[in-house]
């Protein structure tokens, strides 16, 4: 059977829903930043499959300015989650009740 | 034959990866196993012809990024289990699940694949690398720059924030006691 | 022509919107001499199409604009001159203008006097509408136009309760019997198709006889508001509480007319349905011995001449039931003349008097008062109708065309009726003039009033005396217009027996109220006398308890049940409903504070409720536009 866009699309949308699924569902922010990683590669999958089935080099490009927002997230991300801990020693999204009206 | 056979490997393979990263109680564990998920989507890449994106996501994804958290993570205590309160799971997964079904059935849907037309043609006869570095630097030369620039930016903040007064440890002293230091050094 | 139409109809409203200008400040003498001016422009106007109309001059038609066009509905705002309308015009302009300038004297010390204008002048306008519209729904503008006026001048002495009072009564009264006419208006337009008497009157009789019945039949209950037939009367007694030329204008000589109108207005309508006709002129037959005899034994001076106006406007709608319009018309212009020349005359004495309203505190005041003590005299002999007076014609010839027509039991009720005129009328001269002084004990210095004032009431008094020479003319000109018929007794003997008798009738009772009131040992009743105790004086009295009957029976259990649904189904139903609403959102507010908790998790999971939602939006809108055809064929299949 050969192996179509919407093999891939479905594919792309169920690593999708993974990673919707740790957002929602993990506490520790260490473990939401990896759940963030998996929503933005689900995406670049789709971005790949629809770029090469319809001959069109704009999904790559898409793909490739993705992974370049997912490198600076990590970076300023990473640099707020280490200042956060050693000022609470703590990561747990529970804790941070700060927004709270 | 070999691209179905690599497909479904490389699919099942990454979903398993995923799933062990988002549900594992371990740090290790789940920095692991999102690692190997990276590096079997980049298998895809190769697969769609993208050599190139495959390429950057091995180097940024798998050596950058996890690298970068691999290093985070000296700073946490990872040999600990990550405690997490149980929430309502089910409402959580069968919310991700519904989004799921929706998505693929508006894909599924004929009016979306009807109505497209290439904007830059894949060229034949020209490398895959070859083709996405005149794009890039052609039509996609502003952005281009510009996700340089954020970059440059992200990276000085990263420093900067995770940086700040590494010589002193923060959490044996009180809120109070930070703020007023602070203070002073201002 | 145009043109005289136009500023008769807008200078009272000029005059009405220039006094309003000065309400607030204190009396200016100007505001009223400019008030009295525009308003006799305004007369002089009317004069002029007076005349170009009995000079046999086509009747004039204008459409100002249109006001409603919708559909099949279209009523302009259409002025029409034609005879019964420039009759009415000169009755009500010659009435203002005296008014408006005796006014100025008897509002002298008052210091709402700008105020006074303002209502008095826009009353005028409301008025003018009213007669010279040439379709129902003008007519109905101006109806409630000279409600609301006469609500503002019956209670313009607003700090008194009783005044406002009377004002509330009178507007509610109004407003019940316009329900009547509203829905007689409604009928008519519903079976014509048109508001506009020329298109409304060619085609009534076309229609059916019961459907012809019922809307002259409603559009009566709103003539009997307007003009206070019983069993709607009692608020024109109560409404003597405002100043005393209101009275003469408003509540004598114009607005109470107002129903007459209407009805003559109505002739080829009520033409139609002689049945309806009967029991108008019944009714107006009734109420005028009813009115007459509560004026019998009254002992306020206004209210007699009040129960006077009701009783006369019996008389009018008697004679008009009989289809003897142009005798109501004529009636109606009469009465107007030295009706208001009574009023007028009352407020001079009441001037005088200090607001002093019963007669039996007054007497032998003629020495001190001659020009009004010889005005109210006349008047009074008009009112009882005795030869050569206004009141003669007009009355008499209400009388034969009750004979002639065979009604000879409103014939005989009307014509005891003209003998109690006679006697409550000349009680009341006799009480006020004659007699012995009984007002100085009550430390009470009379004085004639001003001269300009006199003046103002002489004109009244010359149309009072002589109005009975213009009946020929008049018939004239109005006989083409309202159909109308002289009315001839073909035995002669009979004519003079009929003639001599009433003045003989009239004439006795005359001089019965002279001896038995115009004596030097009346003192003021103090309801111990042998009279005062008996029942019939109790019953006529009170009013017939009607007043009392009406306050106890309709009033109270009315304010009972409006309690009763205050507290059961306003507060229960209304209220509940409304605090209801709030309390849902406050509710809701409550119960989704919880999703701002602050909380990462709880945000991220709701962000994802969005996207859920969102999604499905989005396939639900690509289904619709995949399928839009089928859905819209679908839906054309329901008949959408």
């Amino acid at each position: 059977m050969e192996i179509g866009l919407s093999h891939y699309l479905i594919l792309s949308t169920i690593l999708f829903g993974i990673g919707l699924y740790g957002v929602m569902s993990r506490k520790n922010l260490l473990m939401l930043f990896f759940a963030t990683e998996i929503l933005l590669n689900s995406v670049n999958i789709g971005f790949a499959a629809i770029s090469h089935y319809l001959g069109d080099l704009t999904g790559q490009m898409f793909a490739f300015f993705v992974i370049a927002i997912a490198a600076s997230e990590v970076a300023v991300g990473l640099g707020l989650l280490v200042v956060w801990f050693k000022r609470h020693n703590r990561i747990d999204l529970d804790e941070m009740m700060s927004m709270r009206g | 034959m070999f691209e179905t056979v690599a497909f479904y490997l490389f699919a099942v393979l990454v979903t398993v990866s995923f799933f062990i990263a988002v549900t594992t109680s371990q740090a290790l564990y789940a920095l692991t196993a999102l690692a190997s998920g990276m590096i079997l989507i980049s298998g895809f890449f190769f697969i769609l012809d993208a050599e190139f994106l495959g390429a950057i996501q091995i180097i940024v994804y798998s050596g950058a990024v996890l690298a970068l958290y691999a290093f985070g993570m000296m700073f946490f205590d990872t040999t600990r289990e990550v405690k997490e309160k149980k929430g309502n799971r089910i409402i959580i997964a069968s919310l991700s699940v519904l989004s799921v079904i929706l998505v693929v059935l508006i894909f599924a849907a004929p009016v979306v694949s009807d109505n497209i037309v290439a904007n830059y043609p894949v060229v034949e006869g020209i490398g895959n690398t070859e083709q996405v570095g005149i794009v890039l630097f052609t039509k996609y030369l502003v952005p281009f720059e510009v996700a340089a620039v954020m970059l440059l930016v992200a990276m000085i903040a990263g420093i900067v924030l995770a940086g700040k007064k590494m010589d002193v440890s923060l959490t044996l002293k009180d809120d109070s006691e930070i703020n007023n230091e602070e203070k002073v050094l201002s | 022509m145009e043109k005289y139409l136009y500023i008769a109809l807008f200078a009272p409203l000029v005059s009405s919107l220039f006094s309003s200008l000065f309400t607030a400040k204190p009396k200016k003498q100007f505001v009223g001499v400019i008030a009295s001016l525009l308003i006799a422009t305004s007369f002089v106007s009317s004069v002029i199409l007076g005349f170009y109309i009995l000079g046999g001059g086509e009747a004039i038609h204008v459409e100002l604009m249109t006001w409603i066009n919708t559909g099949g509905l279209y009523i302009p705002f259409g002025f029409v001159v034609d005879e019964i309308s420039v009759t009415m015009m000169f009755v009500v302009t010659l009435v203002s203008m005296l008014v408006h300038i005796y006014s100025n004297g008897y509002m002298d010390h008052d210091p709402s006097f700008n105020r006074f204008f303002a209502w008095l002048s826009a009353f005028v306008f409301s008025m003018m509408v009213l007669v010279m519209s040439d379709n129902f729904a003008g007519l109905f503008i101006g109806w409630e136009g000279v409600g609301l006026c006469s609500w503002g001048l019956i209670g313009f002495w607003y700090y008194k309760e009783s005044a406002t009072w009377a004002a509330n009564e009178a507007f509610i009264m109004n407003r019940i019997a316009d329900l009547g006419m509203l829905i007689g208006l409604f009928l008519l337009y519903w079976n014509t198709g048109s508001l506009q008497y020329d298109v409304v009157f060619s085609k009534v009789a076309l229609l059916d006889h019961s459907t012809l019945i019922w809307i002259g039949i409603f559009l009566f209950i709103g003539a009997m508001g307007k003009s206070a037939q019983f069993p709607l009367h009692t608020w024109l007694a109560d409404a003597m509480e405002g100043p005393t030329p209101v009275s003469a204008l408003i509540h004598a000589a114009t607005m109470v007319t107002a129903g007459v109108y209407l009805v003559i207005r109505s002739n080829p309508l009520y033409d139609l349905v002689p049945e309806v006709g009967i029991f108008i002129a019944s009714l107006g037959t009734f109420v005028a011995f009813f009115a007459a005899s509560m004026a019998l034994v009254n002992r306020d001076m206004k209210r007699i001449i009040a129960y006077s106006t009701l009783s006369q406007l019996g008389y009018m709608f008697a004679a008009a039931g009989l289809g003897a319009y142009w005798v109501a018309l004529f009636h109606l212009m009469a009465h107007a003349f030295f009706k208001a020349l009574l009023f007028l005359g009352a407020g001079n004495v009441m001037h005088a008097m200090h607001d002093e309203l019963d007669p039996f505190k007054m007497g032998a005041l003629k020495e001190k008062m001659k020009w009004t003590w010889i005005m109210m005299t006349v008047a009074s002999f008009a009112l009882a109708g005795v030869f050569p007076l206004a009141g003669f014609f007009s009355k008499d010839t209400i009388l034969e065309a009750a004979f002639v027509d065979h009604h000879y039991v409103i014939y005989g009720v009307l014509l005891f009726t003209a003998a109690l005129t006679a006697f409550y009328s000349f009680r009341l001269v006799a009480l006020i003039f004659h007699g012995n002084d009984r007002y100085s004990q009550f430390g009470i210095h009379p004085h004639e009033a001003y001269n300009y004032m006199l003046w103002a009431m002489a004109p009244l008094f010359f149309f009072a005396i002589i109005a009975g020479i213009m009946q020929t003319p008049f018939f004239e000109m109005v006989e083409e217009a309202l159909n109308a018929r002289e009315y001839h007794i073909h035995s002669e003997a009979v004519k003079w027996i009929m003639l001599i008798g009433t003045q003989v009738l009239v004439i006795a009772s005359i001089f019965y109220a002279y001896r038995k009131y115009n004596r030097n040992d009346i003192t003021v009743p103090d309801g111990t006398s042998k009279t005062e105790n008996r029942l019939c004086y109790k019953v006529l009295f009170n009013q017939y308890y009607i007043p009392y009957f009406y306050e106890e029976y309709l009033v109270k259990p009315y304010r009972e049940l409006s309690g009763l649904f205050w507290k059961k189904f306003d507060l229960r139903v209304v209220d509940a409903t409304v605090d209801g609403i709030a309390k849902i959102l406050y509710n809701t507010g409550e119960e989704t504070r919880g999703m701002q908790s602050g909380n990462l998790s709880v945000m991220l999971r709701w962000m994802v409720v969005g996207l859920v939602i969102l999604l499905i939006f989005a396939g639900a809108v690509g289904l619709a536009v995949r399928y839009s055809d089928k859905i819209l064929s679908f839906l054309s299949a329901l008949g959408v």
